[in-house]
Parts: structure tokens; sequence; C-alpha cells
């Protein structure tokens, strides 16, 4: 059954002998607060490989936001990154971005990896016009070519469906949050960086508005080749665009594993809590359940699994020792499917066998099928 | 028949803007019988929010009237018309906003309790508050009910908001975004909590959502209701209009939604829209408002007459002339260009 599903599935481009773009190694930020420090990130490794669509999925404190930061260094004043290795890859040149100069880190910024904010109003400038912000970032960077920045953005705004000339000439606020979204898109590609990240790119829009930038990031993706780093509570839109999914808990990375993995084969027993805890339109009632307890206090993390005071499958150990993430096949824990849980393969059987219990209760009607309205 | 708990009559709610006047809420019908449950979903601006404080009495309809228990409730003299203010609640979508931060739990539920007479002595506060945490999983409730808004999650506020609502015995609630900021992980427990209100109590839910996947679930054994730039598009039973739909606002939802299943929402079949742009409030279309959107819009019809919600077939009705023909077998009088 999961063999089918792997080869129907086709992802968006992306293997696993893609060279990586970005690699993270034993990455550490913490806030500082009156009550202590707040450990978001604690000890993240990864890999983002060339053309691959990687999500990041978790909830709030998670820490998924604050390490798509610290990987441009976009990071808040009371932010410290206590340790770790961002490196980035070019033309096969080595830069470990936290230790550029500061005119480095503008160019790597925006020419070699873009961010996409969820609220567009705030990621524009009020008070300039779109062609006048697209200029003076471009410029900042380095392009003083006036006409061929306006070709260029022109080009990017036509290719997400926007009349280029009048949105050029408007305020943000004259723009709809779809069309703001899709200015941002088209401004984070203007100077072809080889990384784009997307945190939380489609959260305050609309369903269809959604669809549309969905479609529309798939086609640009195909067509320009970058990497995506996708930062999303949104298990839907992993399913829908991710090539693999990290799932990050109590600012660790607890699974890591190609899309068809995280969502067939899940070993980590919060990776199962979310995908029972998400309703589908898909098939007919399906019962669902939430993860018992709330998400942990990151200034006083509990001792042993972070996981375990909210785990149905916890034992003993688990209060004790914290599990590092783990390779559960032989391409290894940065590529390969990989669970941070003593108990991996019990969950993984316990999921398996209550999927087995739900197809045979009934199965679901699928939505596949023609396009509609029929031509 | 029985009288239905709540009745909206063709209710239409006009707001004053700087930029001119905004009809939110549009000739909008339907009712709910006690103990039901109807789901209203649309996007922002659809005007769902509006019909939920109408229906709660927040917001006086411009026209039309809302019938509680037959009775228009702007015609209910004093005593009536606390008395359905009580009987209908709100929980809103931020319980940071609407919980006072400088009150305690006990605070924030004894106010209702002494204000409707409910209790007559802190002790008996005391108790009836241990019922409500209990209710809603907040326990043991002893741990709770000194603490602060702060000092819960944000999930144990929407708890809190709920047990608030639950104080003065409700027969029916309306529930606008309950879950929207809530953590996935922790949104059933709270959607569970109401349906055990209804199973138990025979509470009736207006339950409003921008989120049909989390509609199908709350509302499998009610209706749901589509909205669309503030007219009511679609009305059915969940399972015919999740597994069905009619018109094609919702065709083109369902299609749309990103599912959690890679296999299910890589395979989906999509509705090619002739628009992505959703029409401004300030300047609705003529005759139907998808028409500039809708990809069975057939000229001359669509964009000259606005499609009345009708009953295509038992409990079933949709606002979309070509659906309503072809439903019915007739053939189209209009050619399409």
């Amino acid at each position: 059954m999961q063999q089918t599903k792997q080869q129907t599935t086709q992802p968006d481009g992306a293997a696993a002998a893609q060279p990586a773009v970005l690699s993270v190694r034993d990455l550490w930020v913490e806030y500082r607060a009156r009550r202590g420090a707040v450990q978001a990130v604690r000890g993240v490794s990864f890999d983002l490989l060339k053309g691959e669509t990687l999500a990041l999925i978790g909830e709030s404190g998670s820490g998924k936001t604050t390490l798509a930061l610290a990987l441009m260094r976009l990071l808040a004043r009371s932010a410290r990154i206590r340790g770790g290795r961002v490196l980035y890859r070019r033309d096969g040149r080595e830069v470990d971005v936290l230790s550029l100069k500061p005119g480095e880190l503008r160019r790597f910024r925006w020419s070699e990896c873009a961010i996409v904010f969820q609220s567009a109003l705030n990621a524009l400038n009020p008070v300039l016009k779109v062609w006048d912000q697209i200029f003076d970032a471009a410029a900042a960077h380095g392009m003083g070519n006036r006409q061929a920045m306006r070709r260029r953005a022109i080009e990017l705004l036509q290719r997400v469906q926007l009349d280029a000339e009048r949105v050029l000439r408007s305020y943000p606020h004259e723009l709809s949050g779809g069309m703001r979204q899709r200015v941002l898109l088209a401004m984070a590609l203007v100077l072809n960086p080889q990384i784009l990240i997307l945190d939380e790119p489609t959260t305050a829009l609309d369903i269809l508005t959604q669809r549309a930038i969905i479609d529309l990031l798939r086609e640009l993706k195909q067509e320009l080749g970058f990497s995506v780093l996708l930062v999303s509570h949104d298990l839907s839109l992993a399913a829908e665009l991710a090539d693999r999914v990290a799932t990050m808990y109590a600012g660790r990375i607890v699974e890591l594993g190609t899309v068809e993995e995280i969502f067939y084969q899940p070993h980590h027993p919060y990776t199962v809590g979310l995908l029972k805890a998400v309703p589908t339109l898909a098939g007919g009632f399906r019962p669902l359940e939430s993860v018992r307890g709330s998400p942990p206090d990151l200034i006083a993390l509990p001792p042993g699994c972070k996981f375990h005071p909210r785990c149905p499958f916890a034992e003993q150990r688990c209060l004790q020792e914290e599990p590092e993430l783990l390779a559960l096949d032989t391409r290894g824990s940065l590529h390969g499917h990989a669970a941070a849980c003593w108990y991996a393969e019990v969950v993984a059987k316990a999921w398996q066998s209550e999927q087995g219990a739900q197809k045979e209760a009934g199965a679901p009607t699928g939505m596949e099928g023609e396009a509609w309205p029929p031509r | 028949m029985a009288t239905p708990l709540i009745q909206a009559e063709h209710i239409t709610r006009i707001f004053e803007t700087s930029r001119g006047r905004v009809r939110a809420v549009d000739d909008v019908s339907f009712s709910v019988n006690a103990g039901e449950v109807l789901c209203l979903v649309g996007e922002s601006g659809c005007g769902k929010t509006t019909t939920g404080k109408m229906v709660a009495g927040l917001l006086k309809p411009s026209a039309g009237r809302i019938l509680f228990e037959g009775q228009d409730v702007w015609k209910l003299g004093g005593e009536a018309f606390r008395r359905y203010r009580r009987a209908v609640q709100i929980v809103h979508q931020d319980p940071y906003a609407s919980l006072n931060p400088v009150h305690t739990v006990y605070d924030i539920l004894s106010a209702p309790l002494f204000h409707h007479r409910l209790v007559r002595s802190k002790a008996q506060a005391i108790e009836r508050i241990f019922e409500l945490l209990q209710i809603v999983d907040l326990t043991p409730p002893a741990d709770f009910i000194e603490k602060y808004p702060h000092q819960l999650s944000g999930g144990q506020r929407q708890r809190l908001s709920i047990a608030r609502a639950l104080t003065v015995n409700p027969r029916f609630i309306v529930a606008d975004e309950p879950v929207s900021m809530v953590d996935v992980s922790i949104r059933i427990s709270l959607l569970n909590i109401l349906l055990r209100l209804q199973e138990q109590f025979g509470t009736g839910f207006l339950f409003i959502t921008h989120d049909l996947a989390i509609a199908k679930y709350f509302a499998w054994r009610g209706r749901i209701g589509v909205m669309y730039l503030g007219r009511l598009v679609e009305l059915a039973r969940t399972p015919e209009l999740i597994e069905e739909p009619k018109h094609p606002y919702t065709r083109a939802l369902l299609a749309a939604i990103p599912e959690a299943d890679p296999e299910v929402t890589r395979h989906k079949q999509r509705v090619a829209l002739r628009s992505l742009d959703v029409p401004s409030l300030l300047r609705l279309p003529p005759g139907c408002s998808f028409h500039p959107r809708c990809p069975l819009f057939e000229a001359g019809l669509c964009d000259r007459q606005r499609p009345e919600l009708v009953e295509i077939r038992g409990g079933r009705e949709v606002a979309c002339h070509v659906v309503v023909r072809q439903e019915r077998g007739e053939p189209a009088i209009v050619g399409t260009s």
C-alpha cells in the first residue's frame, strides 16, 4: 500500500542525490526573558537540498519561526544564537551565514536567500509606491540599473498574474491581501535567489486566493529552480507543497522524512498526534482527537523527552533521557526518515494498525477526478 | 411542526462607512431548531460574523427579523428580551480580547451568576463554578479558580470563555471561529466540549467558521450554510454539502482547500475560476455577485438577475440560476456567450 502511494505522488523535484544549498548544524537560539532563557531552538541540524521544498511544521512555540529568522539573521534583539553553523553554498563556494560581515549579510539576504512573511501589509512600506520599494531595495543591493530592474519587476508581477504597470504605481493599502502577497512573492524573486523562505505564506488569505498562491508557487519553483523552506503550522500546506517534512517540537526536529513518510508512516508520537487532530474533507466522518495536555513552557522544559508529559507511549526512560533524531533507515538522519523517539517502532506499528482498522470500517470516497465544470 | 428556536427572516445589515454604504448581510433567511447545529462558512467579508451578532442580539438588523421561539426579538419587552439574551450566548474568536485581564477565573464566572441571580451566596457560586470548569475540562477546578487569564494557555482561555457562556444555561450558542486561534493539536478537544453540550444538554449552535473541514467535523449531523459577499448561496445537510456540493462557489471552495494527505490533496479535482479578484462590498456586481468569477456564468442571465435561494429537493437550497435549471431538467433559455 505504502509503495503504491510513493509511486503515484510525484514530488515537485528534488531527490536525495541533490547537493545541499544550505546546511544547518547544531543550531541553538534562545531569547532573554524576565523569568529566564526561552529555549526556542535547541540543537537543530538539517540540509536544504537544491530545488526541494522542505516544510518545517509545528505549533506555536515549536521554534519554527525563530529557526527561519535565525537562518537570515533577522532575529529580535532579545535573541541570541548560542551556537551552531549555517552553511550556505553556491557555485562550489561555502560561507557560514553566522559569520558574514554586515555588507556580505546584506548581499546574502534577498539576492541569495529571500523571505516572504505571513503579514504582507507589515512587510511593505505603507508610504512608498510598490515600484519605489522595489527600486530602493534593489539599489541597496547594488542593482542600479533602473530600466533593467523595472523590466524584471514587470516580468515577475505579470508572472504572478498581476496588472504590473498598475501595481507598480500603487501604494500597498490600495492592494488586496492576496495581491500584496503576490507582490511580495514577486519582489522576493526579483534578484533570483537560490533559497526562498516562506513563513506561513497563505495563513491570512482566503481559500481561493490561497489556492492561487499555492499553484503559482509550484509553477515558479519548477521554472526558476529555487529551494523552498516552508514554515507553517498547517499540515495541509505541507502535504500540498513539500518534498520533505520536518516536525518540530519544543525547539527540536523530532521527525524528518519525505512527505509520504511523514503522512503515511509517522514514527514520532507528536506527528501522529497532529495527524489524528486534523479534520479532512475527503472521505466520510472520521473521529478525531486532540493531543492531551498543553505545549511545554520553553523556560522550564521538562526533563527527558520534551514531549513525554503529553505522550501516550511514554515510559520511564522518556522521563530521564532526551532521544536524539535517529535514522530509521540507511539514508542517515539528515536525508532519510528519522525520528527522535525511544519507541519509534512501537508508535509506527500502533498507527499502522489503527489506519488498517479505519480502512476496513469503510472505504472513504475520494474527491479526485476530472476538472469541473466538464468542458 | 414545532416553532424553530431561532429564525432569521430576510435579515439585512447595512454599515455606513467613510467610503460608502456596505451591505454586509443581504436578505439572509434560515431557521435552527432547538438542539440543532447550523454552520455558517465563508471567507472574510462574507457576512458570517455580522449574521452571528444579529442572531445573538448584539446587532439590530437593518431590515428583516430575528425570531426567538417565534417572537421578533426586537419587539420583546424588557423581561422577555433579557430572557432571550440569556438563552442565546456568544463565544468569540479571540479569548485574549474577550476576557478581562485583571479578573480571576472566579470573578469572570461569578459575575454573570450573581447578576442574573442564579446563585445567592459565594458558596453556591463556587459550587456552580466547579461544575462549569469540569464541563469544559479545566480540571481539577481548584487549580484554576484563582488564576488570571494570562496564566492560562490559549486553549484554556477559550475553555474559560465557553464556561462563561454556560453560566446562564443557554439553549443556543453562537460560536464565532471559536478554535481559529488555538493550536491544531488541541482544537478538537474544544470542539468535542461543544459537541458534548449539544448531546447532554440539547444546546443548539450557530457555528461560524472559514474552515470547511472544521465545519464538516462539527456539523456532521447538522447543516452547513455557505455565504458569499453577504448572501447565503447554499444550504444543505453536511454530508450532502461536502460530498455533493451544488453551488459553483461551494464547489470551488471544496476543490481549493488543501488537505493533510499528500495523495488526496495533489489529485483533487480543480474548479477553474474566471477571475481571482473578490469584488468589493462597496461595488458589488449586478445580478449574482459570484458571476465575474463563476465557471457556469451565462451572459444576460447571471449578470442581470439576482438568484434567490430556492429548494431543489428535500432540505437542499441553492442560489444559482444554472444549477437550479439543471436540477429541474429545464432547458437553457438564454444562450451562453
